[in-house]
């Protein structure tokens, strides 16, 4: 064999062959969203971090605008979209995703020719305030109901008031989609896709946790990808059998010493959205320094709060949990999970990609990077850029802050 | 007109003022950045209620905890917390309101250094049941917390009279307004805008007299009729406004400032707090109630609808939309008010003040074409 063939050999090898499963799921769900008119199903506008759950279980189809962004932006249609967004009006300085996506709703523009139509939007706060003054605009656009779930900030702890609230609303959203689709809620259903929500979050966090193995047999890049299933149709039987199949493929690169980075040697732990137009040119650029992201704050953030969920009573114990997702948390506690992870991966470092788009994710990044230099003594890196609009990513400058942040790590 | 100058001061140099307060009876001064800070509560426990506006000086210190993309109000106030600009406060607190200063309030806490921090969750829906019992619930909670911090019973009489106190100042603006609307020049839109900025620094007990002073000594009761002008009438809309420059720019480029809805303007003063029945309660009612601000949802056209309604009801022949860089609430809810003002035709154009006003000559030509082509 030539030494080209060993090459493309080692590369195949370190494929993760159930992407292709994964690429068949999304495509079929995308069709089925598309095609609901015809089938007659409700489509649902649901921010990722809302409770699809009741959506599922009411035959309702969820669409995620935001992973409609994270699209736009991997496709690297983000520019133009957004672009198109500021001769909207919307200012440049508003978060990508938003923007990307409200361009694309009257032009049928991005990647898929826009998202399906929605009968109703259900926007959940407890990602961003962003998502509220988005939705408020595609309400106002396509002129359909809004359903609103409005989980109060964790600053020091969830009050009791909170809780009351959050469950309250849990119960109004529970009328609102009966209303909205003219049918009861089925409890016994509803109970069922809990216990399948539950069990996917497990799975995907013990995808997740593979990563801690050294060598690292996936890397955050990877679960961005993976990522979407347990945004999208979280509470399925689908996603409970992909991940599944994902975990004991991650289980036997783990027997077969199959590493994504080849010589892993540094340990990386990456923070806030990724890079979608540019997550290949980077995961390249650390893996020519031996470098692997092995985890990240953002695709855990689902798993986050699995514990506190009882599918027995999802109701109220999933509208607590809702609640306390890692970026509707201060900072204090937003360390103790970035600590928690850092042990847990065991990393020689954090990059933190100071996000335009994201000011929720991102405010608070110096203190933290501070805290974690500090308190831990893990060195960090600080990227500047946004996650789909590539006019704010500049190639040179980042190059040159990670090879000199690899320099360091490497003495 | 002494007692204008003394207020219009106090706008201009508000931290010389509190050290003042400060240094005479130890005054705790509980600072705030939004109007949903409910100042009722403040004034209740025997504190004076101080708005931040953002800072004067260059930013320096807060680059290290917020980056360049964050609102410079946010910036701003951070920047005055840590050099010691605001070292007279005895502690601050938070309302709900944006993503930045949600972050904002978290680097306070962690290196302010005051020793009161209070982070009132409200919620974001404003207009469902449950959300109202929610309010009037973390509203209480605050005032647990400030009772018990400050040491002081804070009764639901200390409640009712700061009601009294912060509504009589309410409504002394409101008058104020209405009678610069009717009559610009009877008090200029600088020192109008000066004036409401004072009342909202100073003890309200002061505040409340020096406005009831002001508006005899200006005989709104027999306004002097004046023949029309012809100068241009103009509003202004948007969150905060810390440029007192800007209204005389205006004047001299021919246009009045005859109304706002902004948050250091009209939304301060509108609607009372009902004085009977249970007073956190009736603090609740009025947030609920008063027009919704873009970090809070509510009907979805109601701003869109009240911006046409302020410019009709107050003859304006175009809105000045003032918004600060970055302030993402704003920036969203821009495409859809403007539509609504295009489709009502009247012309609209905005202002994006980062730190500073852009330079002078710019925003002159800018206002001047402007007001020529309302
Ligand atoms: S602001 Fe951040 S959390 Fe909100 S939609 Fe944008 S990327 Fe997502
Ligand atoms: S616009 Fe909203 S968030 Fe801003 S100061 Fe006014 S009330 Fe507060
Ligand atoms: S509402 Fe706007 S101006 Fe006020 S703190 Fe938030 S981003 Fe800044």
């Amino acid at each position: 064999m030539t030494e080209q063939n060993i090459a493309d050999l080692e590369k195949e090898k370190r494929k993760i062959k159930s992407v292709a499963k994964m690429k068949e799921i999304m495509t079929t769900y995308y069709i089925e969203a598309k095609t609901a008119a015809e089938s007659g199903k409700k489509v649902a506008w649901i921010t990722s971090g809302g409770p699809v759950e009741f959506l599922i279980a009411m035959d309702v189809i969820p669409v995620y605008p935001e992973n409609h962004g994270a699209m736009i932006g991997a496709s690297k249609m983000g520019v133009d979209l957004c672009e198109k967004a500021e001769e909207m009006g919307y200012s440049r300085d508003l978060c990508s995703y938003a923007r990307a996506d409200i361009a694309a709703a009257p032009i049928n523009g991005g990647p898929i020719g826009g998202l399906p139509r929605p009968d109703f939007l259900v926007c959940c706060n407890n990602i961003c305030g962003t998502v509220l003054k988005w939705y408020e605009v595609m309400a106002r656009y396509f002129d359909v109901p809004l359903f609103i779930l409005d989980t109060p900030f964790i600053h020091k702890e969830f009050s009791p008031a909170a809780k009351k609230y959050v469950i309250d609303q849990t119960y109004e959203y529970i009328a609102f989609l009966e209303a909205q689709t003219g049918k009861k809620m089925d409890y016994d259903r509803m109970h069922e896709v809990s216990r399948l929500a539950v069990e996917g979050l497990r799975l995907w966090q013990a995808v997740l946790d593979t990563a801690a193995h050294k060598p690292a047999p996936m890397t955050a890049f990877d679960a961005f990808f993976h990522l979407a299933l347990i945004v999208t149709l979280r509470g399925t039987q689908t996603t409970v059998d992909y991940y599944r199949q994902l975990l004991a493929e991650m289980e036997q690169r783990i027997k077969d010493g199959i590493a994504m980075v080849p010589n892993e040697k540094y340990r990386l732990l990456w923070d806030n959205l990724p890079v979608w137009y540019r997550t290949k040119w980077l995961s390249e650029k650390f893996a020519s320094h031996d470098a692997c992201l092995v985890g990240d704050t953002y695709t855990s953030a689902w798993s986050g709060v699995m514990d506190l969920i009882d599918p027995d009573n999802f109701i109220e114990s999933g509208a607590v949990a809702y609640s306390s997702v890692y970026i509707n948390v201060s900072l204090d506690k937003m360390f103790d999970t970035l600590a928690a992870l850092i042990r847990k991966y065991d990393v020689d470092g954090l990059v933190m990609h100071s996000n335009r788009s994201c000011k929720p994710y991102s405010f608070g990044q110096y203190d933290l990077q501070k805290m974690v230099m500090e308190r831990l003594g893990i060195p960090t890196l600080m990227i500047e850029a946004d996650m789909v609009d590539a006019r704010s990513f500049s190639e040179s400058q980042i190059e040159t802050r990670i090879d000199a942040f690899m320099e360091k790590l490497k003495t | 007109m002494q007692l204008l100058e003394k207020l219009c001061q106090i706008a201009e140099n508000p931290y010389a003022y509190a050290e003042k307060i400060k240094g005479d009876a130890r005054t705790p001064i509980i600072g705030y950045f939004c109007s949903y800070a409910p100042e009722e509560v403040i004034c209740a426990a025997g504190a004076v209620p101080f708005r931040i506006f953002g800072t004067r000086g260059d930013i320096s210190l807060a680059d290290a905890h917020l980056q360049s993309y964050c609102c410079s109000l946010a910036r701003g106030g951070l920047e005055d917390a840590l050099t010691g600009r605001l070292s007279f406060l005895d502690g601050t607190v938070f309302p709900h309101t944006c993503d930045s200063i949600q972050r904002l309030s978290d680097i306070w806490r962690l290196n302010g250094g005051f020793s009161f921090h209070s982070d009132i969750v409200l919620p974001v829906k404003l207009d469902t049941p449950s959300a109202r019992t929610y309010m009037t619930a973390v509203l209480r909670d605050f005032r647990d917390e400030l009772a018990a911090a400050l040491k002081v019973p804070l009764t639901d009489d200390d409640l009712t009279s700061a009601v009294r106190t912060v509504n009589q100042i309410r409504k002394h603006l409101g008058d104020l307004y209405a009678a610069h609307s009717k009559t610009p020049g009877i008090l200029s839109a600088k020192a109008l805008h000066q004036v409401i900025k004072a009342a909202m620094v100073m003890d309200r007990k002061e505040a409340a007299a020096d406005l009831a002073a002001l508006l005899e000594s200006l005989g709104l009761d027999n306004p002097p009729t004046v023949a029309d002008s012809g100068r241009k009438r103009v509003i202004l809309s948007g969150g905060i406004c810390n440029h007192p420059d800007l209204y005389s720019l205006m004047e001299v480029a021919g246009a009045d400032v005859v109304w706002d809805d902004l948050c250091t303007g009209t939304r301060y003063v509108e609607g009372l707090v009902g004085e009977t029945g249970d007073p956190i309660a009736a603090i609740a009612e009025r947030y609920m109630e008063r027009m919704v601000c873009p970090a809070k949802h509510s009907d979805n056209t109601a701003r869109g609808r009240n911006l046409v309604e302020l410019a009709r009801t107050h003859q304006a022949g175009g809105v000045i939309f003032l918004f600060l860089k970055f302030c993402d609430p704003h920036a969203f809810d821009y495409p859809y008010l403007k539509q609504f003002l295009d489709e009502a035709g009247i012309p609209s154009m905005v202002l994006e003040i980062e730190e500073r006003l852009p330079p002078e000559g710019q925003m002159k030509t800018r206002i001047e074409s402007f007001v020529e082509m309302i």
